[in-house]
């Protein structure tokens, strides 16, 4: 009996995370244009923009191989498959067990490999250069990524997700140094992984700025589609890791089902205050150039690094 | 984690100044690097604070109260005055490139980590392990110097470094006796003072602010 509740919650959770992570994505961007003074599309045009595009018919380039109509299909299930193994609203998900944080980064690196696979594909110049600059950045954000995961696993002793964060929420309450490192430098990480704005900017299709909108020039109609909507499933589940790191109360516990509203309300809640905050940081901060990124994503790294170290001399 | 509130709030202040000397390691600029010293005071007064609170040590109430009137508020408002007088708000020249100094930083606070690890473990102070960092930030100021050519951010180095002897006195023996510490004081504050008379001979005597000139020996 629980573990038919916890297979179906663990089905409509990641169903939940897809369907709605397009509107995280309009709440952001509509709070970017309120930054900036402008009006804004509204909360739901990511919705319009992926319907549009899946009432299109798909073009393909001549010489594009199996690869790349692919690459969009294996885009989304690597995220979809991402978003099923992150605590968002309980941490009791039966799926988890089949990923840790180290898989959760590989499936990741997956998706970003079949990605510059794919740009490359078709032979244009914008994509093997988008896909150069973006396997600059990933390999530089992802030991970041997982030092701030292996501070957190520090902690609680184990590199499951659910773990670490039944852990961080559920334990007597402490302030760890270590973390504090650890957010900031996933902070980083976070932003150059999902091309936002000091590393890539979203809203731009300039040539020789353009990182990620460079590799899905060649892509249309129902594979853009699916590209964006995964990059948006890429941005939320990112920002629920985060939460679930960072600022885990209020999540419930496990077989805990009456604590089930309190968390769907602190989450919407984090998250209401979570979009401004990332659209402020992006109205303030300036693009880098493209050499500068790798110094952005090496103070990450460091940060990271101090907080496994400080996590040795002041937590143990 | 059986470390009482307070105990945990001193590392995470003892955290903060760490990650405060990192950055101010990888700052470009000498406006805001003097921001970013007068944050350091700002954490370092609320850590003495803390320490004093935790301890019941009265005189720690008093150089909290110093720190902030001293590192928060005087010295980088006559920092601020002195560049604004210089025009000095040009970009900071390392002598390495950032990630390189941040490399080396990074050797450092292991080095300073390792070397107060024993140290730590015979104290009896709550504050026993904050130790490590105290150094830390001690080493990384002085990093600071020694990779920066211009006067300024080598002066504001100098005062960080100060900071991190203050931190490590609190941390290890809940602060110098008042007289000690009332002398540091008033020596970083007049030191301050003729070092920016200094800065203003410098650059008559070399049109510039770059150390590099002081170098070589003119007989003439």
């Amino acid at each position: 009996m629980n573990q038919t509740a916890g297979i179906l919650f663990q089905l409509g959770q990641s169903l939940l995370l897809v369907a709605v992570a397009p509107l995280w994505l309009g709440w952001v961007n509509q709070w970017r244009a309120w930054l900036q003074n402008k009006r804004g599309a509204g909360l739901f045009q990511p919705y319009r923009g992926l319907a549009k595009l899946f009432n299109k018919e798909a073009l393909l380039a001549h010489r594009a191989s199996p690869l790349f109509r692919a690459t969009p299909y294996i885009l989304f299930g690597c995220m979809w498959l991402a978003a099923g193994i992150v605590p968002v609203l309980a941490t009791s998900l039966p799926y988890s067990p089949a990923a840790d944080v180290i898989a959760l980064v590989g499936v990741f690196a997956l998706a970003r490999v079949f990605m510059a696979l794919a740009a490359m594909d078709v032979g244009t110049a914008f994509g093997s250069l988008g896909a150069r600059r973006e396997m600059l950045i990933a390999f530089l954000a992802e030991p970041a990524l997982l030092m701030v995961f292996f501070t957190a696993s520090l902690i609680s002793h184990s590199t499951a997700l659910t773990t670490i964060v039944e852990t961080l929420a559920h334990k007597q309450f402490a302030l760890y140094p270590s973390m504090a490192f650890a957010s900031v430098a996933f902070l980083m990480a976070l932003l150059a992984e999902n091309a936002r704005l000091p590393v890539d900017n979203p809203a731009t299709h300039l040539e020789l700025t353009m990182i990620h909108e460079a590799m899905v020039l060649e892509y249309s109609a129902r594979h853009l589609a699916l590209i964006e909507w995964a990059s948006s499933i890429k941005l939320l589940t990112y920002t629920v890791i985060g939460i679930a790191l960072f600022l885990p109360f209020g999540i419930a516990q496990a077989g805990d089902w009456s604590a089930l509203p309190v968390a769907v309300g602190a989450l919407l809640a984090k998250l209401a205050v979570a979009g401004p905050g990332l659209a402020l940081l992006e109205t303030l901060s300036a693009k880098l150039r493209i050499f500068r990124a790798p110094e952005f994503l090496g103070t990450a790294f460091l940060l990271a690094v101090l907080g496994m170290l400080t996590h040795f001399l002041l937590e143990t | 984690m059986a470390l009482p509130l307070t105990s945990q709030l001193i590392n995470v202040l003892a955290a903060l100044l760490l990650l405060i000397s990192f950055a101010m390691l990888s700052q470009r600029r000498v406006l805001s690097l003097i921001n970013l010293y007068a944050w350091q005071g700002l954490v370092l007064a609320v850590n003495t604070f803390t320490v004093a609170y935790s301890t019941g040590q009265d005189h720690l109430y008093f150089s909290a109260a110093l720190t902030l009137l001293l590192k928060v508020l005087l010295l980088p408002w006559i920092l601020h005055r002195l560049i604004r007088k210089l025009n000095v708000k040009w970009d900071v020249e390392p002598l390495l490139n950032i990630p390189v100094t941040l490399l080396v930083g990074i050797v450092l606070v292991v080095f300073a980590f390792n070397l107060a690890l024993p140290i730590a473990q015979l104290a009896g102070t709550i504050t026993r392990s904050t130790l490590g960092i105290a150094m830390a930030s001690v080493l990384l100021s002085f990093l600071m110097m020694i990779t920066r050519r211009k006067a300024v951010p080598q002066v504001i180095g100098f005062l960080a470094m100060e900071n991190g002897l203050f931190f490590a006195a609190t941390s290890t023996t809940y602060g110098m006796p008042m007289v000690v510490e009332l002398g540091i004081a008033l020596d970083i504050l007049v030191g301050t003072l003729i070092l920016g008379i200094f800065f203003f001979q410098i650059r008559e005597a070399f049109d510039s602010l770059d150390l590099k000139h002081m170098e070589r020996l003119r007989e003439d």
